[in-house]
């Protein structure tokens, strides 16, 4: 028998039954469909924190205290002022502090983050004023006791009113708004940018914080193919400024905007692994679902193996007519699963606003995959009926 | 010319501790054209001889010369290939393949022809069935069409590949009496034009449309000789009909 022969006598056979057919491929389709549509949505969630990390900023550099307890944190005003002087690849440099807090003000209160942070943060986190001002060095080097705030702030605790000039405390500590941000929308986690009240960094470290440490320092660098040149050099300049001798662990990491990226989406690979080999589980269960199938079928159709031994086919036609059988389910399972996974993947991204990424690699897999199922899981059944003998086969009722 | 040569065919099955002896040594020539019947009681081996016949069973010992090529010592492709080519299967139970047209079941063994010809399948199954007087109902499913009808797409399966003879075993077993003569009659048709024809039956009525007839007992052929009043199939049919239809006037009129 050719290729074609055996492709059409299996393709009849399966479209005879064509209920049970599709039954048996289900397990495959639905396979097929979840590894497509994992991967997708992982792939898809990568891109979208890669592009929202460069949202932040642009060839941003960050330094931050190492992980641990909070005392290992030796980072101060010093170095960032070093760093101002010292450095020659950065185009904006600004200390950062952060404190939860509550914020009195107008109609009542608001839980938000407040930063300390000093005029260039606006450069380096693309941040823009949406009415008023942002405070000035000036106001850094008088400590004084003004403000920025995000939309959310205005809104919560001033609705439709105009929030510039208004009274705020900070704790017990009273504050005057100087201007309101541009809303720039959620961030990467799904949480709320605009949440946020930033104060002059040097008012924050003595009147708000008092403990004189710096929580990090962010960073532009004048161009991309200087990061790494501006890396080294931040880190040889806070060492120097730490009196750290050489062969000591640095006491503060410094990162730049890649590595950032990566760190990020190195979670949402591992997600997407994880997801994609469980999805990989059940095509393994569907590909056992048509051996299932394929081995009620051989002894169901005992007498028509029978009848076609008789009227001359070989072992080997038989072998390979169920073996094409099994294949041709499994494949067309994978091709319903890939139609169903671009469906599911489109209703995810246009309704859901779950960003998803189709690649044609992972398609490829799936179906590779599927037909190796249907090889592996079709053979034995295969074999079995390939292997009996005529006169019984015949005679089976 | 001998189609079939048997020379001390035996065949022993061991069951246990026990061997059955089904086949204890034939000798048998069937020469082209004839057109022999098989008897005997069940258990008196003729199954196992038709088995042999048809290359669906190996011999314990003996020579097998199949239109002169040895198949004692073939190989199971080599059975299918012999199959294929030189033996028309003609089964009680008509053996089609269900939910498949006529056609289609007649077209099933030029699937596996091996022979590298450019045949066109369709068209010979085709004749086939023309053959058998089934030219208008081509894609009739075997559920559709008489027990008669169905041995008869077997009959023309049989003959597609123009086999060297037709192995038919109890082939109107499984029929009425009009059914029956329908299909001895084309079998004698068949016979006239030329084609061997092994038939195993128990009904002597049926080996009487056959031209020798082979009575085996206990594994062994126990009489051969020519069927001295050979019925023509055709002409009982003719007369059955007529008959039948007397009896069914008769019943009208009381």
């Amino acid at each position: 028998m050719t290729v074609g022969k055996l492709a059409s006598a299996s393709a009849r056979s399966i479209f005879r039954n064509k209920m049970r057919s599709f039954l048996t491929s289900l397990g495959i389709i639905i396979g097929v469909c979840s590894v497509i549509v994992m991967v997708a949505i992982g792939s898809g969630s990568q891109a979208q924190i890669k592009k929202q990390i460069e949202s932040m900023g642009t060839n941003l550099l960050m330094v931050m205290p190492p992980r641990g307890p909070r005392e290992a944190n030796r980072m101060t005003m010093a170095d960032v002022t070093k760093l101002r002087n010292e450095a020659s690849y950065l185009s904006a440099i600004s200390g950062e502090v952060r404190l939860s807090s509550k914020v009195v003000g107008g109609s009542g209160y608001w839980s938000t983050t407040v930063y300390g942070v000093e005029p260039d943060y606006m450069v380096i986190k693309n941040w823009a004023i949406g009415s008023g001002e942002f405070f000035t060095d000036r106001d850094l080097a008088r400590r004084a006791k003004v403000l920025v705030i995000g939309s959310t702030v205005a809104t919560k605790l001033f609705g439709d009113e105009d929030p510039l000039g208004k009274p705020v405390r900070i704790g017990t500590t009273p504050f005057t708004i100087v201007g309101v941000l541009k809303s720039k929308g959620s961030g990467n986690n799904g949480n709320d940018q605009d949440d946020v009240v930033m104060v002059p960094l040097d008012t924050a470290v003595t009147r708000l914080l008092r403990d004189g440490k710096i929580q990090a320092i962010e960073m532009s660098v004048v161009r991309e193919d200087l990061m790494d040149a501006a890396q080294a050099e931040v880190t040889a300049i806070l060492r120097e400024s730490h009196r750290l001798s050489d062969g000591s662990d640095n006491d503060f990491d410094v990162m730049n905007q890649s590595e950032i990226i990566a760190t990020a989406s190195q979670t949402a690979k591992t997600l997407t692994s994880l997801l994609a080999a469980i999805a990989g589980v059940s095509l393994i269960v569907g590909g056992i679902g048509i051996m299932n199938i394929m081995l009620v079928s051989v002894t169901e159709r005992t007498r028509e193996i029978g009848i076609r031994m008789s009227v001359g086919a070989r072992k080997k036609d038989i072998l390979l007519q169920f073996l094409a059988e099994s294949v041709i389910l499994s494949l067309l399972g994978g091709f319903l699963g890939i139609s169903l996974a671009l469906a599911l993947s489109w209703v995810l991204s246009t309704f859901m606003s779950m960003p998803t990424i189709i690649s044609p690699a992972v398609i490829a897999a799936s179906v590779g995959f599927a037909g190796a199922v249907g090889v592996f899981f079709g053979f034995y059944p295969a074999r079995k009926a390939a292997n009996l003998y005529p006169i019984d086969a015949l005679r089976y009722e | 010319m001998a189609i079939i040569e048997l020379r001390g065919i035996k065949r022993h099955y061991i069951l246990g501790d026990i061997t059955v002896k089904a086949l204890r040594g034939i000798d048998l020539d069937v020469e082209s054209g004839e057109f022999v019947a098989i008897m005997g009681p069940s258990g008196s081996g003729k199954s196992t001889l038709m088995n042999t016949l048809g290359c669906l069973d190996k011999p314990t010992a003996g020579s097998y010369v199949l239109d002169g090529l040895e198949t004692s010592r073939a190989s199971s492709d080599e059975f299918a290939d012999i199959r294929n080519a030189k033996i028309g299967f003609v089964f009680q139970g008509f053996n089609l393949l269900s939910r498949t047209s006529a056609l289609e079941n007649v077209e099933l063994p030029l699937f596996y022809d091996r022979s590298g010809s450019t045949i066109d399948r369709r068209q010979r199954a085709e004749a086939a069935l023309v053959g058998v007087g089934l030219g208008s109902r081509l894609d009739h499913k075997p559920n559709q069409l008489s027990g008669g009808q169905q041995q008869r797409v077997a009959i023309a399966r049989a003959m597609v590949t123009d086999p060297a003879f037709i192995l038919a075993d109890e082939p109107t077993g499984n029929l009425d009496t009009e059914m029956s003569l329908e299909i001895m009659s084309l079998f004698q048709e068949l016979n006239e034009r030329g084609k061997t024809i092994v038939m195993v039956t128990h009904e002597p009525e049926v080996a009487s449309y056959t031209r020798r007839v082979i009575t085996m007992r206990d594994g062994a052929i126990v009489s051969d000789r020519p069927v001295a009043l050979r019925h023509n199939a055709a002409l009982d049919l003719a007369d059955w009909k007529e008959r039948h239809a007397a009896l069914a006037a008769e019943e009208v009129a009381s």
